[in-house]
């Protein structure tokens, strides 16, 4: 047996640390905060997508009673002079100036003691506006004349941006190219040559927690207390905003009601800190559930794919053209481009690959990261193409795709090798787990039932730094100071878990400290299944350099090695009293190699691969397109699964939420304007949307360098699972559907279509 | 402005009186006046269930409700349904089942499981699902709340027996 699925508090499925305080109700959130004199923000937004502001009238609002003051762009340039932010680029405003570029952008804010009063006067004010043409779809914004930004502004964050500094008369906001082998060669060579676009919807992170921040600025420091899940990188760009050093901004982040990647890098902490400067009170921005969707969303795409295949059914060339909408202002976009962009010809070994990824500028809702960091969307062109192909060869789907899978040590498309990624067993145990086997009841009249599989596969932020500290107290009871913030993952668990295993301590008795950048270590952010295999490792070395002090002050006692005597005695001993403090350290940078800038190619581009396998049953009516999902699988390799009853919850929510973003959500515009940004328009996934067969499950293997054997496990589901359930749609009827959602009405139309008696209207 | 106007109610168990605005809603008023977290705002629309409240004896949507009709009712909250340190078996259960991630939609599910069992002690899966589909989890943790209802179903069960 494995020794370490024998230890003690590894492979555990220990409660989650703080289950008391939320069957309670008593956890803390920043929703509920509220600090004396603080004054509540209301955001007036722009009712039209894009024009340049004429005026901005804020009289009324101003002379309603309990109204504090209403603030424009005007009012923070007095505060923060170059009032732009954002990771990837500075191009956000943190009030609208001079011109709105999408409907809903923030263009001035009411403060006042009473939200009530703030939203009443919000509605009293008046904008004039010049309208100008918009651009909404990205495939229109490659080429339009329109344009959304006059000059790209990328941020000195990151060095590969550089060279987009000042590019005007353009919308492409970033390019991101892989090349390998010669695609043009492969594809004249290739008996075959399939070329296919698919493309997905909009949708939003939606978390219960609506977004919320409090800034407490004083002169020269700032607090922020907010629900972000990167309190480091919000320390760093509020500092940058200000011209202050780092040590001048604390940002405080305790639990976080849902994150999905949504409460990234910067979102309303910009903007509470200026409104705090400018009000000289502390501020408080709380939005509602139908203002999330004018925070960030997860980018819409085009991808046209396109395979040359032999007519034994090697692939042998693959151009991907991946075309992402951006939305207004770039957020995170350009990671998504490039990071997505690196694994779209999907886990298949391809000689010949060439890869264009494009981030675009729209007058949309801005878009960012979301649980997978785009993979979902690529892989959902490439697993149906993948059936596709097979489909027209005449292949077995399956063999088809184990024909071309990337094993074990082949070089993906960037020329990073796939090591520890167990993509073929992730299929193999889902095919297992559908009884693909067995005979298949295909339904009989208009009822038809179809099964389909998916494999799916994605890179991880790269190179990325984790700091933390074990702190261990003088009756020997431990803190661990982490910057990861636990939004429901079960972070806090898992890290307990980790430094108990080292220091063979009870993890349930270790008390987290949760982000407080005065006091927590840097970590870059709890984004894209990082933070088990980054933090979970710097946890570990923290543990470990803790360990070796005790054994150091055991010596310094003159204690014989291996001393078992408590680590409470040990300093009793060394201060005379209970006192004192053994404080160990962990810092973690994975190796990497910065991808070539034209090629892409890296022998190190990614840590760790994420892996995941979906299959899906359905039972379709072809007389209205009504559709059930009567069985779903989901397989990850997540590694060595720590706390494996948390584990399985990941991957089973990541499964569920991307079975919305395949089935009912989509924010729906018109003429720019979004139709449907609310929760009784846009339907998120309720109980009796889950499949009555769901079953979840990890493939047994090991990520040799991740802390005892682990690596991430929140977006594996995401990744092959609206494919699997297409493929399913199409075994059923027989047509292939390109875009996301996958509707009753989407089916409804591809069937009349067929039949040559196509419905009018989109 | 409007004026205030004074209500009175049980709130888990004792008595209270607040002045309240006309406008002022159950959750606003709970969270403000009194500084309970339990039920919280999130849709705002009375369609994801984070605010529920129970209102004698039926559960009640705290951020659509406005809080003056609770003048001489009694109002209980996910804040007053554990003894003390004790947990209600909802409670237990849904700690058992490992039924939520974030938790900032639990305190909502587990007032409606409460309510669930007070009218059907023994649910089957169809009514459990059904009966629960107004409340929202965004992290899905649907399976293992089904998993808790069927916990607290034998916990319910197992107390009915002790005290008969």
């Amino acid at each position: 047996m494995d020794a370490v699925t024998a230890s003690p508090n590894i492979g555990r499925s220990i409660p989650r640390l703080e289950a008391n305080d939320k069957v309670t109700g008593r956890i803390e959130y920043i929703h509920h905060l509220r600090l004396p004199g603080m004054l509540y923000g209301k955001i007036f937004r722009s009712n039209v997508p894009h024009a340049r502001i004429k005026s901005v009238d804020v009289s009324a609002a101003e002379a309603v009673e309990g109204v504090f003051q209403v603030v424009t762009i005007d009012d923070i340039r007095k505060v923060i002079p170059h009032p732009y932010y954002g990771p990837a680029f500075h191009d956000q405003p943190i009030l609208a100036d001079g011109k709105v570029r999408f409907a809903g952008e923030p263009v001035a804010v009411v403060l006042a003691t009473d939200k009530r009063i703030a939203e009443q006067a919000a509605a009293l004010i008046v904008a004039e506006y010049e309208d100008l043409p918009g651009v909404f779809d990205e495939v229109d914004a490659m080429t339009s004349q329109t344009l959304v930004h006059d000059e790209l502004k990328p941020a000195a964050t990151f060095p590969d941006l550089q060279h987009l500094k000042g590019r005007k008369g353009t919308n492409i906001a970033l390019d991101y190219h892989l090349v390998r082998g010669d695609v043009e060669e492969g594809f004249a060579k290739a008996d075959h040559v399939f070329e296919h676009v698919f493309r997905t919807q909009q949708v939003m992170h939606t978390p219960m927690e609506p977004f919320v921040s409090v800034a407490d600025a004083q002169d020269g420091s700032v607090t922020l207390h907010t629900a972000s899940q990167g309190p480091s990188f919000v320390r760093i760009e509020i500092a940058r905003l200000l011209g202050l050093p780092e040590n001048r901004v604390r940002v405080r982040v305790p639990h976080l009601g849902g994150g999905f990647g949504g409460k990234l890098y910067i979102k309303l902490e910009a903007l509470v800190t200026a409104l705090s400067m400018v009000a000289r009170r502390p501020v408080k921005i709380a939005l509602t559930m139908e203002e999330q969707f004018f925070m960030v969303t997860r980018h819409p795409c085009t991808f046209t794919i396109k395979s040359g295949v032999n007519k034994d059914g090697r692939i042998i060339a693959r151009h991907c053209e991946v075309v992402w909408n951006g939305g207004a202002y770039a957020d995170i976009g350009p990671r998504v481009t490039q990071k997505a962009g690196f694994t779209s010809a999907g886990p298949y070994d391809i000689e010949n690959v060439l890869i264009d990824s494009y981030a675009v500028y729209t007058n949309r809702p801005p878009c960012g990261a979301l649980r997978g960091f785009g993979a979902p969307q690529t892989a959902w062109a490439y697993e149906c193409h993948t059936d596709m192909i097979a489909e027209a060869l005449g292949l077995d789907k399956i063999e088809f795709r184990r024909m071309n899978i990337l094993r074990e040590g082949r070089p993906q498309a960037s020329g990073t090798p796939m090591v520890d990624a167990a993509v073929e067993q992730a299929m193999d145990h889902t095919l297992d787990l559908m009884n693909w086997k067995l005979p298949f009841d295909r339904g009989s009249g208009k009822i038809r039932r179809g099964r389909g599989v998916a494999i799916g596969f994605k890179g991880i932020t790269a190179p990325t730094t984790s700091v933390a500290i074990v702190n261990l107290y003088g009756d020997g009871s431990c803190a661990l100071y982490i910057g990861t913030v636990d939004m429901g993952q079960g972070s806090d668990t898992v890290m307990a878990q980790i430094a108990a295993e080292v220091l063979n301590i009870d993890p349930a008795a270790i008390k987290i400290i949760h982000p407080d950048t005065d006091v927590t270590p840097y970590d870059m952010g709890t984004l894209g299944s990082r933070s088990t295999y980054h933090m979970g490792t710097a946890v570990r070395l923290a543990a470990e350099d803790a360990k070796a002090k005790i054994a150091a002050l055991a010596a310094e006692l003159g204690l014989p090695e291996g001393t078992n005597a408590p680590l409470a005695e040990l300093l009793r001993r060394k201060y005379g009293m209970q006192a004192g403090n053994i404080i160990g350290t962990g810092s973690f940078i994975p190796d990497y190699q910065k991808p070539d800038t034209k090629t892409g190619q890296t022998i190190k581009g990614t840590p760790f691969w994420g892996v995941g396998a979906s299959g899906a049953e359905v039972e379709v009516d072809t007389e209205t397109g009504h559709f059930t999902i009567t069985k779903l699988v989901n397989v990850a390799d997540v590694g060595t699964a720590i706390n494996p009853k948390m584990v399985l919850q990941q991957l089973s929510g990541a499964a569920i939420m991307q079975l919305g973003f395949t089935t009912t959500e989509n924010m729906v515009f018109r003429d720019g304007q979004l139709t449907n940004g609310s929760l009784a328009d846009y339907k998120i996934p309720n109980l009796l949307d889950m499949p009555r067969e769901f079953i979840n499950d990890y493939t047994q293997s090991r990520q040799k360098d991740g802390p005892f054997g682990a690596k991430g496990a929140g977006e594996s589901t995401t990744i092959a699972l609206s494919p699997a359930i297409g493929n399913a749609i199409a075994d059923a009827i027989g047509l292939f559907l390109p875009d996301l959602p996958i509707t009753p009405e989407s089916i409804f139309r591809a069937l009349q279509d067929a039949n040559g008696t196509p419905l009018a209207g989109e | 402005m409007t004026t205030p106007r004074t209500i009175r109610f049980k709130l888990n168990g004792r008595s209270v009186s607040a002045d309240i605005m006309p406008h002022e809603t159950i959750v606003d008023m709970l969270t403000q006046r009194f500084d309970l977290k339990g039920a919280r705002e999130s849709c705002g629309q009375g369609l994801c269930g984070c605010c529920t409240v129970n209102i004698d004896g039926m559960a009640v949507s705290g951020c659509l409700s406005l809080a003056w009709f609770l003048d001489g009712k009694d109002v209980q909250t996910i804040e007053g349904v554990a003894n003390g340190a004790t947990l209600d078996p909802v409670q237990q259960a849904f700690i058992e089942a490992g039924a939520f991630q974030c938790g900032f939609c639990t305190p909502g599910f587990i007032m409606m499981v409460r309510q669930l069992l007070d009218l059907h002690p023994d649910p089957t899966e169809d009514q459990m699902r059904h009966f629960l589909t107004g409340n929202l989890c965004r992290c899905s943790a649907y399976p293992e709340i089904i998993d808790a209802v069927k916990i607290a179903v034998a916990k319910r069960a197992e107390l009915a027996h002790l005290v008969a």
